[in-house]
């Protein structure tokens, strides 16, 4: 899985690359490969507040519908139109072309709240461990 | 006994030999005696032969042959031969909901072309697979609105089915909705009135063509007040009137539904019936349950799947944009069915003579003395007549001469109790028209 | 193949309309009238019966094919409930008859069937009293939900929440939502049954009910269900019963008697009547005496001179949930199969489907993973997952049963479990039938160990391989007449 050094991640898979006091935000490697083909990505409107881990928007695939949630809180600055027409950006390139929205961040302490590159890398191997299904019988 | 259970006892052993258990009792261990049932008290089971004598006699309790000039939004249509002969093969009848395409491209071929048959004949741009009937469809169109809008008040016409009406106030009872109905003027909906109701937080304009009282208006004004205000306009519509009035697409309508029981389903008292429901192209991610649509195969192949099933329950629970699981596809096929037999011009053709026996009964029980024929609005095949007397009891003795001579309004519509609501369609014949009249009259004099 | 509308010539006809026989010829104002004809097909009826006729020949049936599609209960549908449904006595009756001034008497047949129907369900589920007026499991749930609701606003109770396992079937959480409450979600233990602990902590006096199924979606009787009644009660709950597996118990527990409030009952999966490529079903719904008063209206009752009759007369009622009285074609078939095995048969009935099952079960579980390894009840939820580490996914064995006329389990179903395989044979099937079934799906294990990628490219026998879903959901082609849409 590919992992942006520089970024910042939540739990939920999102990440957000910071410059200033705006933050551009998208899902990541994991997220984009356990959705699948996207199909749809229902765009937020730019000019609304959100709240960090609130709800940002959705992503559907042809058989699953995902919550996107904000890893900040903030105004809705710009979001990326291109992903009306072609939301398969996101599977081919989940980290620059397929961004989803831009963040005029209201309050820089919460990014203590996110998990740096290195954190999310063993957050997502801990995931694996903890796979439920069964181990290898052969 | 059970007849349709093929194991016999030999293959009862050795499956229990198999599992592992000595019966099949062994089985229920999880079933606790405590939970045994406190009462299980039915009677022995009966031969096919039985069964089908039983249900002979019952058939035999309910009135069989009574002339019906009842509709109220059901009617007495033909039903050709060929629907229930090809409804009734096993591969659409006993199959299920299409979840492996590859096994299932009958029905979903089948619902396409249905799905394409509503939008041609609404004048939309995208329908769904069916809804359970007309009445939940409308239910669901308005909850439709009120997702796209997110505006709660929703304002009703008078001329909606009142039983559509009684289905919507039941389920949004709970639910901080506002509803507003608006009288009809005349028999037709009020337009003054509508544009006073309908304002900036408004979701939706309900409105039916034809309507309750069988009046056929265009709604294009009404639109009009609608979009300008941001709200949307949804039409419940009689699909066989469709054959010659003008569409809801055409007068601006957002979002579509009807009843489609007159698409060659028997009445059989009540249901199954057949809902649909049609869009404008923008509003799809929006429309509730199952949707087939066209894709290709792996070798470029033409075919169809469900699609857009993220929206649905099964994918997203309580966030689904309705809890419907399965429509009535059977009932669905049947009407593709239908129309595939009646065809482009046939269906002009029959709310044609659908017209036109309705207007000559008009002329015919208007010349009855004492009996007013409502004109204030143009009629596809129903219309409403104010008598001398209560119109429920000259129903009930309209039944003695052997006809189901209409739907008394008085039921649902209070100071209306004079009023009959008479349906009249391409399966009665003139005598019978005619014979209708005498008796009304003798009914009248009497 | 073609589209009906890709046959269509001009002018040809498929049914024959009679010319007036009024001597009037209405019209009506053009601002009245469409432009242009629906463009419906112009076909023969030949043309109509051989197209319909051959993509009918395009699906998988219960009356052609192995069906063990789990939670779905396709069982034989047997064929003389269609001549019943089909007599003119009934099938040619208007709803609306009953409403007319004494009109009742003309359809004393059809309300006897109603009648007699709820006496049966009540009797059969433990229940006081049925509505038959839900026109489908879900919609069953929505009635259900919406009695709790008017139960719970009556006595003045403060409810905000549902409380639904994680195993349920996603109409469950899908109509609480739609009735108004909040959902919370608890998860299974390791028996694969809602962990009654994780429950206590969730169950609060905001909790306005809990939606259950039982035996739920792994196939497991919950035998602490009493328990948790008891608990739900004490917070002045109710208790909803999904009946969607009642195949299981029939004769041998009622959710009444387990403490249920308000059960819905599948009607095309225990009933036996037909599941038609997806509905019409009928979702009747039961209740206990303290939601009595809340059934929708109208309600069938006899009077005392031994007539039936519709009261409306109901004022505590939520209502009509539909516009009449049920699915009444479909009520009468559950009836006439009710009547046909009476109750010795409807407890065989459930003792097959529970055998049938456990045998494919035991026959199964060397090759492939059972997540809950215990006897269970009418359906055996198994995981590919073994076979998907060998890349060979649920999906893929789905496909591989397609090619050897075996309509697949339900697959990815319960969420619960990976690479869910979920199996149920229904009692109508034989051993036989289900030995050719198993000696399927062990030949699909070897495969995966020999050769799993050639799982790909399957089905390779039917009229379609696999579609592309990806571009029926971005292109959204959902009507012959318009082109894609971007929505």
């Amino acid at each position: 899985m590919d992992i942006i050094e520089h970024y910042l991640y939540t739990k939920e898979h999102e990440w957000i690359d910071i410059d200033g006091k705006i933050g551009t935000v998208g899902i990541t490697d994991y997220a984009q490969s356990a959705l699948g083909d996207i199909t749809y990505v229902e765009l937020p409107t730019d000019g609304t507040d959100v709240e960090q881990f609130e709800q940002l928007t959705s992503i559907e695939s042809v058989k699953s519908a995902s919550d996107i949630f904000s890893p900040i809180s903030g105004k809705i600055e710009e979001v990326n139109e291109e992903l009306r027409e072609d939301p398969a950006l996101i599977n081919r390139d989940c980290y620059e072309k397929g961004w989803i929205a831009r963040i005029l961040i209201s309050d820089d302490d919460e990014t203590s709240n996110l998990l740096t590159a290195d954190e999310y890398r063993s957050y997502l191997e801990s995931l694996d461990r903890n796979d439920p299904g069964e181990s290898s019988d052969e | 006994m059970n007849p349709y259970i093929p194991n016999t006892e030999q293959d009862v052993a050795s499956m229990l030999a198999t599992i592992g258990v000595s019966s099949i009792e062994d089985l229920f261990v999880d079933i606790a005696p405590r939970h045994a049932p406190v009462s299980f008290d039915l009677p022995p089971g009966l031969s096919e032969y039985e069964v089908m004598r039983r249900f002979t006699a019952l058939a035999g309790k309910n009135s069989q042959g009574l002339v019906p000039f009842i509709g109220g939004g059901y009617y007495d249509h033909y039903v050709p031969a060929a629907c229930p002969a090809l409804i009734s093969r096993g591969e659409f009848f006993t199959a299920y909901t299409p979840y492996q395409p590859e096994c299932s491209q009958g029905t979903l071929q089948a619902l396409f072309e249905f799905q394409s048959m509503i939008c041609t004949l609404t004048g939309m741009d995208v329908a769904n697979a069916s809804l359970y009937e007309g009445g939940t469809a409308l239910y669901e169109a308005m909850m439709m609105a009120i997702r796209i809008t997110g505006r709660r008040r929703v304002v009703i016409d008078g001329g909606v089915s009142p039983i559509y009406r009684k289905i919507i106030k039941s389920y949004t009872h709970n639910l901080d909705f506002e509803f507003v109905e608006s009288p009809v003027a005349h028999g037709q909906a009020d337009v003054a009135a509508l544009s006073r109701l309908i304002d900036q937080s408004t979701a939706a304009v309900i409105l039916q063509n034809p309507n309750f009282f069988g009046a056929i208006d265009d709604h294009a004004a009404i639109a009009d007040l609608a979009h300008s205000a941001g709200a949307l306009l949804i039409e419940s519509v009689y699909p066989i009137s469709l054959g010659l009035l003008k569409t809801p697409g055409a007068m601006g309508a957002d979002i579509v539904t009807g009843e489609g029981q007159s698409l060659g389903l028997p009445l059989s008292f009540g249901g199954p019936y057949l809902g649909f429901i049609a869009a404008r192209r923008k509003y799809i991610r929006q429309l509730p349950g199952r949707i087939v649509g066209q894709t290709i195969d792996t070798e470029g192949r033409r075919c169809f799947v469900n699609t857009l099933q993220a929206r649905e329950q099964h994918i997203r629970r309580e966030k689904a944009t309705s809890n419907i699981c399965t429509n009535v596809a059977l009932c669905a096929v049947q009407a593709a069915i239908f129309m595939s037999l009646i065809g482009k011009n046939g269906l002009v053709r029959m709310a044609q003579l659908n017209l036109d026996k309705a207007e000559f009964a008009r002329q015919e029980i208007g010349r009855i003395p004492g009996v007013e024929v409502k004109r204030s609005a143009p009629v596809f095949n129903e219309f409403a007549v104010c008598l001398p007397k209560d119109a429920g009891d000259v129903a009930e003795a309209m039944i003695a001469h052997g006809f189901a001579a209409g739907f008394p309004l008085g039921r649902y519509y209070p100071g209306m109790e004079r009023y009959l609501l008479v349906a009249v369609t391409e399966k009665r014949s003139r005598e019978e028209i005619e014979a209708y009249a005498r008796a009304l009259k003798t009914v009248l004099e009497s | 193949m073609d589209l009906i509308f890709e046959q269509s010539v001009t002018s040809r006809q498929g049914f024959g309309l009679p010319i007036s026989d009024v001597p009037v010829k209405a019209s009506l104002p053009s601002r009245y009238l469409r432009e242009t004809p629906a463009d419906l097909p112009e076909v023969s009826e030949l043309d109509v019966v051989r197209h319909y006729t051959r993509l009918s020949q395009l699906n998988f049936s219960v009356d052609a094919n192995f069906y063990p599609l789990g939670s779905c209960t396709m069982k034989y549908n047997p064929r003389f409930t269609e001549r019943v449904a089909g007599m003119p006595g009934f099938s040619d009756l208007h709803p609306l008859l009953p409403q007319l001034k004494g009109g009742e008497r003309y359809v004393q047949g059809a309300l006897e069937v109603l009648f007699e129907s709820e006496r049966w369900l009540c009797e059969i589920a433990g229940m006081k009293a049925f509505t038959l007026q839900p026109l489908a499991g879900a919609h069953g749930e929505l009635t259900g939900v919406m009695l709790m609701a008017a139960y719970h606003k009556a006595k003045g109770n403060r409810k905000k929440f549902i409380i639904i396992p994680d195993s349920a079937h996603g109409t469950n959480p899908a109509s609480a939502a739609i009735a108004g409450y909040d959902i919370v979600s608890v998860p299974s233990d390791r028996n694969g049954v809602m962990d009654i602990e994780k429950l206590a902590e969730v169950l609060t006096p905001e909790c306005a009910g809990l939606m259950m199924t039982s035996p739920d979606t792994h196939g497991v009787f919950n035998s602490r269900i009493d328990e948790i009644s008891r608990m739900v009660h004490a917070v002045d709950g109710i208790m909803y019963y999904d009946g969607a597996n009642l195949n299981a118990i029939l004769g041998r527990c009622r959710p009444g008697d387990l403490g249920f409030d308000v059960v819905h009952i599948n009607l095309h999966k225990t009933f036996a009547t037909p599941h038609g490529g997806g509905g019409p079903g009928a979702g009747p719904v039961g209740v206990s005496a303290r939601l009595e008063p809340f059934l929708p209206v109208s309600r069938v009752v006899r009077c005392s001179d031994g007539t039936y009759a519709l009261n409306y007369n109901y004022p505590d009622s939520i209502g009509y949930v539909a516009s009449f009285y049920g699915a009444f074609g479909i009520v009468i078939r559950a009836y006439a199969y009710m009547l046909m095995l009476g109750g010795d048969g409807l407890k065989q009935t459930s003792a097959h489907a529970v055998l049938n099952a456990n045998y494919l079960r035991s026959r199964l579980k060397e090759a492939y993973y059972l997540p809950f390894d215990r006897v269970c009840m009418h359906e055996c939820l198994f995981s590919a997952s073994r076979q998907a580490q060998r890349g060979v996914h649920a999906i893929d064995i789905a496909k591989f049963l397609i090619d050897r006329k075996i309509h697949p389990p339900t697959v990815y179903f319960p969420l619960t479990v990976k690479e869910a395989v979920m199996i149920e044979p229904t009692e109508t099937e034989s051993k036989a039938t289900m030995d050719g079934f198993v000696d399927v799906m062990l030949e699909a294990d070897r495969l995966s160990r020999i050769d799993p990628s050639s799982f790909k490219s399957l089905p390779r026998t039917m009229p379609i391989s696999r579609p592309d879903e990806v571009k029926a959901a971005r292109e959204l082609k959902v009507n012959y007449f318009s082109g894609e849409s971007k929505a």
